[in-house]
Formats: C-alpha cells, structure tokens, sequence
C-alpha cells in the first residue's frame, strides 16, 4: 500500500512536530507500542509449536518453468523468534525516535513478517502450497480491483458509488448471458462491460439530474439488480441452459516471462482478466493525475462551482466519470462468469462490491492504493481457503472478516485519516 | 475594455432584483459599486457574468451589444470575476487551479504541467503579483489565494475584472496591497468593479462610484464630489448615524476574569495559546483579528463547546471551564455566535421556536415537559415588536427572513434572558447598515445597564465603534486590551502580527500599559 506516493506534490509531512501534546506524536508512540505488543504476541502464541514448515513453491499450473523452485522448508522455533526481535526492535526504535515518513513502509513490513511467522506456525509439521495461495490471492483480487477503480473514477468526480455490487451482478449476467449466444468470451466481456455502465448511468441520471440522496439509489441499484439478475436467472437461464454456458477466457502465458519459476505462474500466466486489471490502475492513475480530463473529473469532485465559473460542464464531466465508472466495475462483474465460474448463479458475487468498496475507502480513492487494499483482501480470502486445508484451529470466517477489520481501522483513522474528495456525495446545484 | 448597462432588469418570481439599471465602467477604470446586502449587486454582476439572463435592457463591450449563455462565453469575451468566496480548489496547486479550463495539453489529452508552470510563473513577473505556481492551495494564506483568483482571471486575458467585496477577508495591509496592485492593473488599461459595503475603501480607490439601493442606481458619483455620509445615504436612502452615540464607560467590578486560556481546535492544533482578559461590568472589551486566529475558538470556548486545555474563565468567581453549555448559557452568559446559519439557529423553525431555542425546556415555557405555546407566541409577540422585527408572522419560518431580521431574532432572544454577560461573535455580520445601527445601539445600551460585553469582530470599523477597549488577537495570542480611542493604524498592524512600533491608544490620553 505504498504506491501512491506520487499522485499528489507531497502530502506535506509535519511529521516532526514539536509539541509533545500534537496528535502526531501520541499516533508515533501508539504505533511504537503497536510494534512492541505484536512482538509480545508472537512470542506468547506462536512460540512453543516445535518442528518444521515446508512451503511449496513447485509450479503445479502446468507452466512449464526453466527449473522447479525446491520447497522452502523452515524451523518454526527460529522463524517465530527472529519475527518477534524484529518487531520488538522496530518497535523500540519507533518509540526512540520514530521512522518519521517511513512510520506505515516498517509498519507493513513488520506486519508482512508477523503474517509470515504466523503462516509457519499455522503450517507446522506440514506442508503449503505458498505459490497456490498467492496466485489464488491475485486472482481474488481482480474483481475487487476493477470494482474500487470504478469507486475511485465515480467518487472523483463527486457521485459516490456504494452500487458497485449492482455493477458486478448485472455485469456478470450480461456477460455470461451475451458470452453464451455469441459464443465469444470477448463479446461477453463487452457486454458486460455494458451492463456495468448501464447501472452506472442508472446511477448517473438519478443522483446527477435528480439529485436524489446516493445512498438510497446505490442501495436501490444493488436490490434492483440482485432481483432483476435472479429473477432472469430462474426464469430465462435454467429452463435454457444454452444461454448460461458462456464462451470462457483462457490463461495466455507471457514468452520467457512466464517460464521464470515462482514470477512466472505468480504473474505471468493469467488469463486478460488478471492482466487487464493491472494495465485498468495504471490507465486510471494516468487519466485522473495526468490528464486534462482527469484535472477537470478531481476539479468537479472537489469544487464543483469553482469547475463550473471556469466554464467546465459538471454535470457532463460527472457523466463521463459515472458511466466510464459503471463500465469498470463490470469488467469485474464479467470477470466473475467468463473467467472464475464459467456459468452465472443467483448472487454469485456474494458482496465483495462492498470489499471492492472498502478497497477503495483503504486506498484512499487512488488506483494504486486500491490495487494494494485490493492485494491485501484478496490474500486473507485465499489464505483462509489454504489454511482450512492444513487444519488451522482457527475458524477460516476469521480471516474473511480481515477486510472489515481493516477498513474499520482505516476509517477510523488510526492509520491516518482518510480524505475523501470534498464534494463526494454531494448533488451539484447551477445557481 | 468599455462596460456599459442599458436598462437592465432582472426579475426573479415574487421579486424584481435589478430594475432598468444603467452602468458604464470605462477602459481603465476603477468603479465601486456600492449598496446594501440584498441592494442587488450580485444579481448585476451574475447578469454581466452570463449566470443569470437579463429580462430586459442590454450589455455592450466595447460598444458592442454581447449576449452570454454561461460564464464561458463572459469569460471569453474578457471578463474575469474575482469571486468573494474564492472558487479555488483547496487540494490543487496554484498553477492547476490557474489553468483549471484552459489547460495547456501536450497531445492524447496529457497535461503540460511545466508549461503551465511557466506561464505562471511569468504572469506573475509581468502583473508583479508574485506566487509560486507549485504551492497548494490549502497551505496559503487568504490574501495569496485571493492573488490566485486574480491571476485565474487575467490567465484568461480578462480585460474587466468584477471583484466582489475582496476586502471582506482582508487584513488592513493585505487590502493596501490589494489597492496598490489594482492600481497597477488599471494603469495596464485593465477595468475593474470594485463591488464594496465599505465606503471609506470606494472613495479610497474609485475612479467613480455607482450606488445600487433596492435593484435600482441610487445615483452616480465620483470620490472627489462626495464623502462618506452622503454616500451612506445614498445607500440606505436616509440619513445614518456612522459613529454609534455613546457616553464614556463607567466600568465596574470584574465581572468575568480569564487566566491562562488555551484552547485546542478540531483538527487538535492549540489555537487559543494562553490568553488573560478582565471584563468588567459596564464596558465594551472589543477584540479585533482576521478569521482564523483563534477567535472562534476563544468564543466556543466561552460557550462550553470547545475543548479547553489549560487556564481558567470565571464568571463572578465562579469556574466555566468543565460546565456543559446549558450551564454555562444560564449562569448568564450571552451568545451572538458567528455563524448565524450553522449555529445561532434553525431555518426550518418559526421566529417564535427560534426566540426559545436556548429558553424551551425551562418555566415559564415548557411546565412538566409540555410546550407552553401561548406564554412563547406572547414572548414572541413582544420581542417582535420591541426589536422591530420585520416578519409577515411570529410563525413564519426563520429561513424566509432577512439576514438583518434573522440578527434581530438572534440577539433578541439573548436579551430576553437575564444576562450578565454578552459575547458577540461577529454581531453584525452581512446584514444591512439599518440592521448594524439598531444592534449596535442595543449593545451598547445592554452596556450602559451595567453589564459586560465582549465584542469578537473581523470588521475593524466595528471594533472601533464600540470597543471601551479594544484588543486584537493574532496567532492565538491577545495584544491588549487598549483604552479607546485607538490608534487605526497600530490595530491594523497588530491584526497582521507585527509589532506596531508606536502607542496603540490614540493621543490625548497618556500611554496606557495593557491591563491585565
């Protein structure tokens, strides 16, 4: 989640403070103290559990590498003490004098340790399939990827999105219904590209021309569409099976790259979904921080009136963000049907719009920090698959609430808080 | 450029809000228009500005009748508006929000921003406005992001520039910069209107002055013809008393004693760093500053709402600091708040509920929980009437009033309390100068009763007119309090943070220490 250092000049640093009573110094010290608990944690749950780990790094996708990676196999006892004195050591120096600008870097890295140590004790006396699991966790990630970019371009330009799970629905319906007849997973994808922009205009006429409060139509949206998609479902798709086995996307493995072992199958061989959603946060960083456009969308979601004396369209600028919005939501949407099920189901999207959502909240509406809050949510989905399968005594629904968790932290701001655009959420009156 | 108004008339439903109004501003000229809240000068510029359409009558650049259907086509027929509230976006550079609109592109749609930069840069070199173009807007204070404003304008090669009232957020010596680079800019044969309330400052810097009073022109005249009297008449359409009539102070005892006051704001910064103040019983303590010194803080702290963390308020010797407002409002502390909008009271309810908002659940106006309507409605009845209210009806909505009528209301309904002090956080604040006399007459004759009055005002003309002693705060910290009179100049300095090197009580009385 370090990423989006460069989308703004500097968010100005008045870190060194020097007023001991300054909010600043209490949060360095509370994360100092942070760091030195988790270092107690480590040691009092996860020490004591004996033998070894071994994590496989093996290809099993058939990937053909230039040499198989050999399994990773480490002392639990050795692993989890290194983990703790590190955490403790951090944490003393961050109480000393603190990190200053790379407080949250040593805070993730310490973080990224800790899960570590815990997945050794988790794996003790047997084995996990650590590339599985972290190919699975970017997978998992590109719905909830495409879904916060969709928030992000919406929430710019000041119509907050909370429908993205009506995007996805609908998309993932169009998809898998026009991906069927045409029997093309590329016509299925602009199709649900489609649907996810039609939503976003739906969105875009009644929270920009009707000004109606968007909460209540995001909410409307996403029961109009879990109605409408089951109800086409259950009355169009079942007694016509034909219409819901769409033409599905296949892998497309990357010359050379893809052959390098653990880099290889991690990022290299994906189907266009999992590629176009990496190039979908650079393309949206570019257009928002970039462009002419992107000035006017930010302009619009920060100052509306201030946009409109300058002679820039607001309501047309909101359009534009809305339903380009809309349509990336439904790449996600589509992703669901034409890559990861390959036929639609009543629901299927299970709520990760509203994980897509927190993504974006935690990303702090830029693309690249909802691609990390994407990664990141997208890892305790799949860790919690992979740990049910080495027995875990830890219920796997724990891990699944992590992006809850997470989001209730950032947005109550113990992490910094977060800055939504100012006009977020507020209908835009012409005098 | 050359500006003239033919006739122009612009009706809204219900209401005629400029009528048959006739206005030339010459190339390179300063024009003041001057004229109450509500006279209809922001209808006037909206209408030049291609916000608005007019009824009837026409608008001619150059002597060229021109229609706009939107500020992109005033703006590009060389117009630029200076807008009182600075249509800038907080999080963006300078230089973004400068080119906002016509931003320069380098293909595909990609912003040049070194080039944007650059033109900047230069702009500012040329007009001798310096600024730098990678600041954020958020981060400069008021009177480079009004340089901003003015830059956007001239970026666009506006010809006539409309400012509405830029020196409302000004400093004394920001606002001679601002004169010095308008007369810089007219001297480049740039026109402005100068839209103003504050007379001394037309006649400072006019060329001429227009008087708009009711949507109608009040008269033409120029600086050297007129003063400030015959312009406040013209204004108001009868003669005014400026300088509020009062006798001398006969201060009592100590009525509310504050020691070591600091205050701490939302975002958790300290913003009120120790502050001692007496005020005694009979006077006038007025504290002048520029918005965001500290001020608001200070005055929510009297009121109970802000979170106070370190010193001590005593009221007659007794604590305020730790009371829950309620307390603290029936110990007999008065409150006109700053922000009649968002804390003085509620749109939605009647003139009557509003002169009980701080009263209703205690006798006589509500027995056992339950409303008592008639005692309110007689309450409302007699402070209408007393205050000279101008309502359709005690039940009518507070919304539908005017911001001098919704005042009235508000300090009403502290007077109709037993008080022992009045805090008055920017008393008169945008109302009209009929509405200024009467409230200023009632403070002062709350005053001459024997009590405390602490006045917090960002308008120096107000400090002036009613402070006993006047004091000013800046970064959080009080300089003063002062005998009056006050030396102008040496409050303007203050207000701007530097020392001013001089006696701040005015000649005529010895050299005063500042009391404690």
């Amino acid at each position: 989640m370090s990423a989006d250092l460069d989308a703004r000049p500097a968010e100005s640093t008045r870190d060194d403070g020097l007023d001991p009573t300054s909010p600043l110094v209490t949060r360095r010290r509370a994360f100092g103290i942070f760091l030195v608990a988790l270092a107690a944690v480590t040691l009092l749950f996860l020490l004591g559990e004996g033998g070894e780990a071994t994590f496989v790094l093996r290809d099993i996708t058939g990937g053909d590498p230039y040499f198989q990676m050999p399994d990773l196999v480490v002392s639990v006892g050795t692993v989890v003490l290194v983990v703790a004195i590190l955490a403790a050591f951090a944490g003393g120096i961050q109480l000393a004098r603190g990190f200053g600008r790379r407080t949250y870097l040593v805070l993730g890295l310490v973080l990224a340790l800790f899960v570590f140590a815990f997945l050794t004790w988790a794996t003790a006396g047997s084995s996990l399939n650590l590339l599985a699991i972290l190919r699975l966790t970017i997978r998992q990630a590109v719905p909830l990827v495409f879904g916060a970019l969709a928030g992000v371009l919406c929430e710019r330009s000041g119509v907050m999105n909370i429908a993205i799970e009506a995007q996805f629905l609908t998309a993932a319906f169009t998809g898998a219904l026009v991906g069927s007849v045409s029997s093309n997973a590329w016509v299925g994808l602009l199709a649900g590209a489609a649907g996810g922009a039609f939503i976003g205009w739906l969105l875009a006429v009644m929270a920009i021309k009707y000004r109606t409060d968007q909460i209540i139509v995001g909410v409307v949206l996403i029961v109009f569409a879990t109605g409408l998609t089951s109800f086409l479902a259950s009355q169009l798709l079942t007694p016509n099976p034909d219409l819901n086995t769409p033409a599905i996307v296949s892998p497309i493995g990357i010359p050379v790259l893809s052959r390098i072992p653990v880099l290889g199958p991690l990022f290299f061989n994906h189907t266009i979904f999992v590629y176009g959603a990496f190039a979908a946060v650079l393309l949206v960083h570019w257009a928002l921080f970039k462009t002419k456009w992107g000035l006017r969308v930010r302009s619009v979601g920060e100052h509306p009136r201030a946009a409109d004396t300058v002679g820039i369209n607001v309501y047309r600028i909101r359009y534009q963000a809305v339903v380009l919005g809309g349509a990336v939501a439904g790449l996600g949407g589509a992703f669901f049907t034409l890559d990861s099920a390959a036929q639609f189901s009543e629901e299927m999207t299970a709520g990760l719009g509203f994980i897509a959502l927190a993504a974006m909240i935690v990303g702090r509406w830029r693309p690249f920090g909802a691609l990390g809050a994407a990664l990141i949510f997208g890892f305790a989905g799949s860790l919690s698959g992979g740990l049910a399968i080495v027995q875990v005594p830890i219920p796997s629904e724990f891990l699944l609430m992590a992006p809850y968790l997470v989001t209730i932290v950032v947005v109550a701001g113990l992490v910094g808080r977060p800055r939504p655009p100012a006009a977020d959420g507020v209908p835009y009156v012409k005098e | 450029m050359k500006m003239e108004m033919r006739g122009v008339t612009k009706r809204f439903p219900g209401v005629i809000a400029n009528r048959d109004v006739d206005l030339v501003v010459e190339e390179g000229e300063i024009l003041a228009l001057i004229g109450e809240n509500g006279a209809g000068k922001s209808t006037l510029m909206n209408v030049l500005y291609g916000l608005y359409d007019a009824d009837e009558g026409e608008v001619l650049l150059d002597d060229q009748p021109r229609t706009f259907n939107g500020p992109g086509d005033a703006i590009a027929a060389g117009i630029g508006m200076v807008h009182q509230h600075f249509m800038l976006v907080p999080v963006f550079t300078v230089a973004e929000n400068i080119v906002l609109g016509v931003e320069p592109t380098r293909g595909a749609g990609r912003l040049a921003v070194r080039r944007a930069e650059e033109s900047v840069r230069e702009l500012s070199d040329r007009h001798n406005l310096p600024v730098d173009p990678h600041a954020v807007i958020e981060d400069l204070p008021v009177g480079l992001q009004q340089r901003v404003e003015i830059l956007k304008a001239l970026y666009r090669d506006a010809e006539l520039l409309i400012m509405d009232e830029p020196t409302a957020v000004l400093t004394p010596q920001e606002t001679e910069e601002l004169f010095t680079a308008m007369r810089a800019l007219k001297d480049q044969g740039t026109s402005i209107i100068f839209i103003t309330h504050k007379l001394g400052e037309a006649l400072e810097v006019a060329d001429r002055i227009s008087v708009l009073r009711g949507g109608e022109i009040a008269g033409h005249t120029t600086p050297a013809e007129t003063d400030q009297d015959q312009l406040a008449a013209m204004m108001v359409g009868r003669e005014v008393d400026l300088v509020v009539d009062r006798e001398p102070a006969t201060p009592g005892e100590v009525v509310l004693a504050i020691r070591g006051l600091e205050v701490v704001n939302d975002r958790g910064q300290l913003a009120v760093k120790g502050v001692d103040l007496d005020l005694r019983a009979g006077e006038i303590v007025a504290i002048a500053g520029v918005q965001g010194n500290g001020q608001s803080e200070f005055v929510e702290a009297l009121n109970g709402v802000a979170e106070v963390t370190g010193g001590s308020i005593e009221l007659d010797g007794r604590e305020l600091v730790g009371l829950h407002p309620k307390e603290i409002l029936r110990a007999g502390v008065g409150q006109v708040q700053e922000d009649r909008y968002a804390e003085a009271m509620v749109a939605e309810f009647s003139v009557a509920e509003n002169l009980v908002l701080n009263t209703w659940d205690a006798e006589p106006y509500a027995r056992r929980g339950v409303l008592q309507s008639r005692t309110i409605d007689e309450l409302a009845r007699k402070e209408v009437e007393e205050f000279d209210i101008r309502t359709p009806s005690i039940h009518t909505d507070m919304g539908n009033l005017s911001g001098g009528n919704q005042q009235k209301v508000v300090v009403a309904r502290e007077f109709a309390r037993d008080l022992r002090v009045l805090v008055a956080a920017g008393p008169t604040r945008g109302i009209d100068v009929g509405s200024i006399e009467y409230i200023h007459e009632r403070i002062v004759a709350f005053r001459d009763a024997g009590h405390a009055v602490l006045v917090v005002s960002t308008e120096l003309d107000e400090v002036m007119a009613l402070g006993d002693r006047v004091a000013v705060m800046h970064g959080g910290t009080l300089s003063g309090p002062y005998d009056a009179p006050v030396d102008r100049d040496a409050i303007g300095l203050l207000m701007a943070g530097i020392d001013p090197d001089r006696p701040v009580t005015a000649s005529g009385s010895a050299e005063q220490p500042p009391q404690t």
